[in-house]
C-alpha cells in the first residue's frame, strides 16, 4: 500500500474496526485465537496451533474458521492460551491447551458448540478499547 | 441444539476442596429437575483467582460473578437466573476493600486488573498493522499532529500525571519539555527495551503483543520535541520481540506512519533498532546511550541529563516500553480521564510480572493504589501449595521485600518507596516460608557483583564487599558487627555510586536487615529454619518414626540413605548434597531438619 493520507488511515481505521466488531459480536466466522508470545511458544502453543488447523481440517470447517495468532495475555500459569468465538456463544479463553485439549476444543467446542471441561479461564480485564 | 447459557464452576484445586464439586452436581441435578437441562450448559473451569472467596460460579453470557457459592445455592440459581433471567444478588461479589483509591466508573466491577498498556495484548495480531489501527492505533498521533500540536501533547501529558515506568517516577512531560526546550539540529527519542530485572517480562510481553503502541508513541515524542531519528534499544535475547518490531517498523513505514511527510503534515520521523548484549548496566539510560553510541556500556555522571544533552551529544527523550505504551491511550482518550485512575501522586495503572511461589503467576495490570493483597490474593489466586506468605520482592536487585504486615498498603511510587523498597520495573516475585530472606539477598548481591560495570569503585568494591558478608552469613561463619557493616557499607554505596545499579543495589540486603534482623541472627547462630542455606542444615532420620518404607532411599538423588524394613533408614551425612527430596517425600515425619 502507498502512503497514507490523514483520509485514508481514518478510513481503514473505520473499515478495520467495523470488521473486527462485526467478526467479535455477531459474526458468521468462528475465530481460533493463540497466544503466541515467548511465554506461549515456549509453553507449545505451536503444537496447539497446529493441532488446532489439523482438527479444523478433519472436521472440514475450514471454510468458517479463522486461526489467529496473539501476544501474550498475562495467564502464564496456564499456558499454552486460546481464545475461541463462536457466533451465539460467549468468547471463551481456554488454557492449558495441548495438542489433545486442542483437538477436544475444535471437535467440542466449534462442531458442537459445548464448552471444554476444565480448561476455561477467566479474562483477566474488560477491554478498554470496546467500552 | 444450541446451549443459550452456560454456568462456569470454578475447578481450582481451591474451589475443589471448597465443594465446587458438590455445586457443580448439584447445579446438574437442578437443571434437569427445573427442566432446562438443554438450555444451560454446566462445565468446570480452571482457577480464577479470587480463591479466598471460593468458589466462585460465573454465569455467561450475562456475566454474573457469584462467591462462596454454596450447593444449596444451586436451585436458586437455576429458578432465578437461569429460567427467569433474574441475578441472585446475595451472591454477587462486592469490592470490600477499603483502599482510597481514585477509580474510574468501569472498575467496579469483580476484576481488579485494568489494561493500558496491555490493550491490545492477547487480542491483535501483533503483525497485522491494520488490526491496532482498528483498536484507536494511531489516534494519538493523528491527534497531535492535527490538533494538539506540540504544546498540546505537553499539555495533555501534564493533565494526565505520567510518570516514567522504568522505575524512578519522574514525570514524562516534564523529560520532554527539557528536550523541546534548546535549540538543536538534532534531536533523538529512544525507547529503553533493556529489560533486565530478574523475573520482570513486561516489556518482552508489551511489544510481542503490541508493537505499534511504542512506535506511535516514539513519532508523537518526535514531533513534538523535534527530533527527527527514534532509536529502540532491546536487547537480544529477545528474538521474537525484535521480529514483531521489525514487522511493525516495516507495515508503519509502508503506511507513511513513519518516514517522510507522516499523513501529509510535512513532519518526518524514523526509527531504528539498536541490539544491546544483555548487560544488566544497559538499561541505565547514560550505559545505555553509550552503547547506542557504540561504547562499551558504562554509565556517565548526570547532569547533564539525557534530556539536555543525550545520544551524540545531542538532547534525547528516553522512556522505558511501559511509559510509551501509555502515550497513545492518553493522546487518544484525554489527561483527564487517564488522571482519574490512580492515587494523587502516581496516576494510571501499573504493570507487574506476577512470580514465586503464586498459584496463578502471570502479567497483571492493575490501576495504581491497588493493594499487594488484591495482586497476591484476588488476582494471583494466593500462595502456592497453602504456605504462609513471607514476602514480596518488588523492583528486583533494586528493590526490596514487602512484608505481610504492609500487604494492605496501597502501592504507589511513594508508599513503595517509604517500605525501603522501589516500584521497579515491575517484577514482583512472591516469597513464602520456604525462602530465606538472606539467601535472597546474597542472590540479588550476586546479581549486582555480576551486573556492576566496574566503572566507579564504589559500586565495584561494595558490592562485592556486601555479598563476601552475606554469603559468609550464610554458612554460618557470620558475627553481630557484620549486620553493622552491611548497613554502613551499604548506605554508603548508595551515596557515592555513580548510577542507579550501584545506589539501589544494596536495597535487598538492607531491607530485610531492617525487616528480618531476627532471621539474620540466627543464621549468625548457626540455623537457617527455611533450609536453603544448605551449610546450615543436616537431614537425619527419627528411628522411631521410621517405618521402613524406603521411599526415602528410592528418591535420594545421590543414594546416600541406606537401610531395610527391620533396620530402618540412615543417612550418610558425608554424602548428603542437603537437596531435602527426603524431607519432602516422607510421609511420616521421620526426616529431620536442622
Amino acid at each position: 500500500m502507498a502512503k497514507m493520507t490523514l483520509d485514508q488511515l481514518r478510513k481503514l481505521r473505520e473499515e478495520t474496526k467495523g470488521e473486527m466488531t462485526r467478526r467479535e459480536t455477531e459474526g458468521k466466522e468462528i475465530q481460533v485465537i493463540v497466544g503466541m508470545g515467548t511465554c506461549g511458544i515456549a509453553a507449545g502453543a505451536k503444537e496447539s496451533f497446529d493441532a488446532i488447523v489439523k482438527a479444523v481440517d478433519e472436521f472440514k470447517i475450514g471454510a468458517n474458521v479463522v486461526i489467529r495468532q496473539t501476544g501474550c495475555m498475562g495467564l502464564c500459569h496456564v499456558e499454552p492460551t486460546v481464545e475461541v468465538i463462536v457466533p451465539g456463544m460467549p468468547a471463551t479463553i481456554y488454557g492449558r491447551v495441548d495438542a489433545a485439549v486442542a483437538a477436544d476444543i475444535v471437535r467440542k467446542h466449534l462442531v458442537d458448540h459445548k464448552m471444554v471441561n476444565g480448561h476455561i479461564y477467566d479474562r483477566p480485564a474488560i477491554d478498554i478499547i470496546s467500552k | 441444539m444450541a446451549y443459550k447459557q452456560f454456568i462456569l464452576v470454578c475447578g481450582g484445586t481451591g474451589c475443589e476442596s471448597s465443594k465446587a464439586d458438590d455445586i457443580f452436581k448439584e447445579l446438574h441435578a437442578q437443571a434437569e429437575a427445573q427442566g432446562v437441562a438443554k438450555d444451560v450448559q454446566i462445565v468446570k473451569t480452571g482457577c480464577f483467582g479470587f480463591c479466598e472467596k471460593g468458589p466462585i460460579v460465573k454465569v455467561l453470557p450475562a456475566e454474573s460473578f457469584y462467591v462462596e457459592v454454596k450447593p444449596a445455592d444451586a436451585k436458586e440459581i437455576i429458578a432465578e437466573q437461569i429460567i427467569k433471567g433474574r441475578e441472585v444478588t446475595r451472591l454477587l461479589y462486592q469490592d470490600d476493600s477499603n483502599a482510597k483509591r481514585i477509580k474510574t466508573e468501569e472498575i467496579g466491577f469483580y476484576q481488579k486488573q485494568y489494561r493500558i498498556v496491555l490493550r491490545n495484548c492477547g487480542i491483535i495480531n501483533p503483525e497485522n498493522i491494520d488490526e491496532y489501527i482498528a483498536r484507536e492505533g494511531y489516534i494519538g498521533l493523528e491527534k497531535a499532529l492535527f490538533e494538539y500540536k506540540q504544546d498540546g501533547v505537553i499539555a495533555e501529558l501534564k493533565k494526565s500525571g505520567l510518570r516514567g515506568r522504568g522505575g524512578a517516577g519522574f514525570p514524562t512531560w516534564r523529560k520532554w519539555e527539557f528536550s523541546r526546550g534548546p535549540v538543536s539540529d538534532q534531536k533523538y527519542v529512544v525507547c529503553n527495551a533493556d529489560e533486565g530485572d530478574p523475573g520482570a517480562y513486561m516489556d518482552r510481553s508489551t511489544i510481542e503483543g503490541d508493537p505499534h503502541s511504542v512506535l506511535e508513541a516514539m513519532t508523537v515524542c518526535g514531533y513534538t520535541i523535534g527530533a527527527s531519528k527514534g532509536f529502540v534499544y532491546i536487547r537480544a535475547e529477545y528474538p521474537l520481540a525484535i521480529e514483531r518490531l521489525k514487522i511493525a517498523i516495516k507495515q508503519a513505514r509502508e503506511y507513511g506512519l513513519l518516514g517522510d511527510n507522516i499523513l501529509g503534515s510535512g513532519f518526518s520521523f524514523d526509527i531504528e533498532i539498536r541490539l544491546g548484549a544483555g548487560a544488566f548496566v544497559c538499561g541505565e539510560e547514560t550505559a545505555l546511550l553509550q552503547s547506542i553510541e557504540g561504547n562499551r556500556g558504562m554509565p556517565i555522571p548526570r547532569p547533564p541529563f539525557p534530556a539536555i544533552k543525550g545520544l551524540w551529544g545531542k538532547p534525547t527523550v528516553i522512556n522505558n516500553v511501559e511509559t510509551w505504551a501509555n502515550i497513545p491511550v492518553i493522546l487518544t482518550r484525554g489527561g483527564d480521564w487517564f488522571a482519574k485512575i490512580g492515587t494523587e501522586t502516581s496516576k494510571g495503572t501499573k504493570v507487574f510480572a506476577l512470580t514465586g511461589k503464586i498459584k496463578n503467576s502471570g502479567l497483571v495490570e492493575v490501576p495504581m493504589g491497588t493493594t499487594l493483597r488484591e495482586i497476591i490474593y484476588d488476582i494471583g489466586g494466593g500462595i502456592k501449595s497453602g504456605k504462609k506468605f513471607l514476602g514480596a520482592q518488588t523492583g528486583g536487585p533494586s528493590g526490596g521485600i514487602i512484608t505481610a504486615e504492609y500487604l494492605d498498603t496501597p502501592i504507589d511510587y511513594e508508599s513503595l518507596t517509604s517500605l525501603g523498597s522501589m516500584m521497579g520495573s515491575g517484577g514482583l516475585i512472591v516469597m513464602d516460608e520456604d525462602d530465606c530472606v538472606v539467601d535472597v539477598s546474597k542472590f540479588y548481591m550476586e546479581f549486582c557483583v555480576d551486573e556492576s560495570c566496574g566503572k566507579c569503585s564504589p559500586c565495584r568494591i561494595g558490592t562485592a564487599q556486601m555479598h563476601d558478608i552475606v554469603e559468609k552469613i550464610t554458612k554460618g561463619l557470620g558475627k553481630l558487627e557484620d549486620l553493622d557493616k552491611l548497613e554502613k557499607i551499604g548506605h554508603a554505596l548508595k551515596r557515592a555510586a555513580l548510577c542507579g545499579l550501584g545506589q539501589t543495589a544494596p536495597n535487598p540486603t538492607l531491607s530485610t536487615i531492617k525487616r528480618f534482623r531476627e532471621v539474620y541472627l540466627e543464621h549468625i547462630n548457626g540455623t537457617c529454619r527455611s533450609g536453603k542455606c544448605k551449610d546450615l542444615v543436616t537431614y537425619s532420620i527419627d528411628k522411631n518414626k521410621c517405618i521402613g518404607c524406603s521411599l526415602c532411599a528410592r528418591k535420594c538423588p545421590v543414594n546416600c540413605i541406606s537401610g531395610s524394613k527391620t533396620e530402618k533408614y540412615t543417612i550418610d551425612a558425608s554424602k548428603c548434597i542437603k537437596c531435602g527430596e527426603c524431607f519432602a517425600v516422607c510421609k511420616f515425619s521421620a526426616v529431620l531438619k536442622k
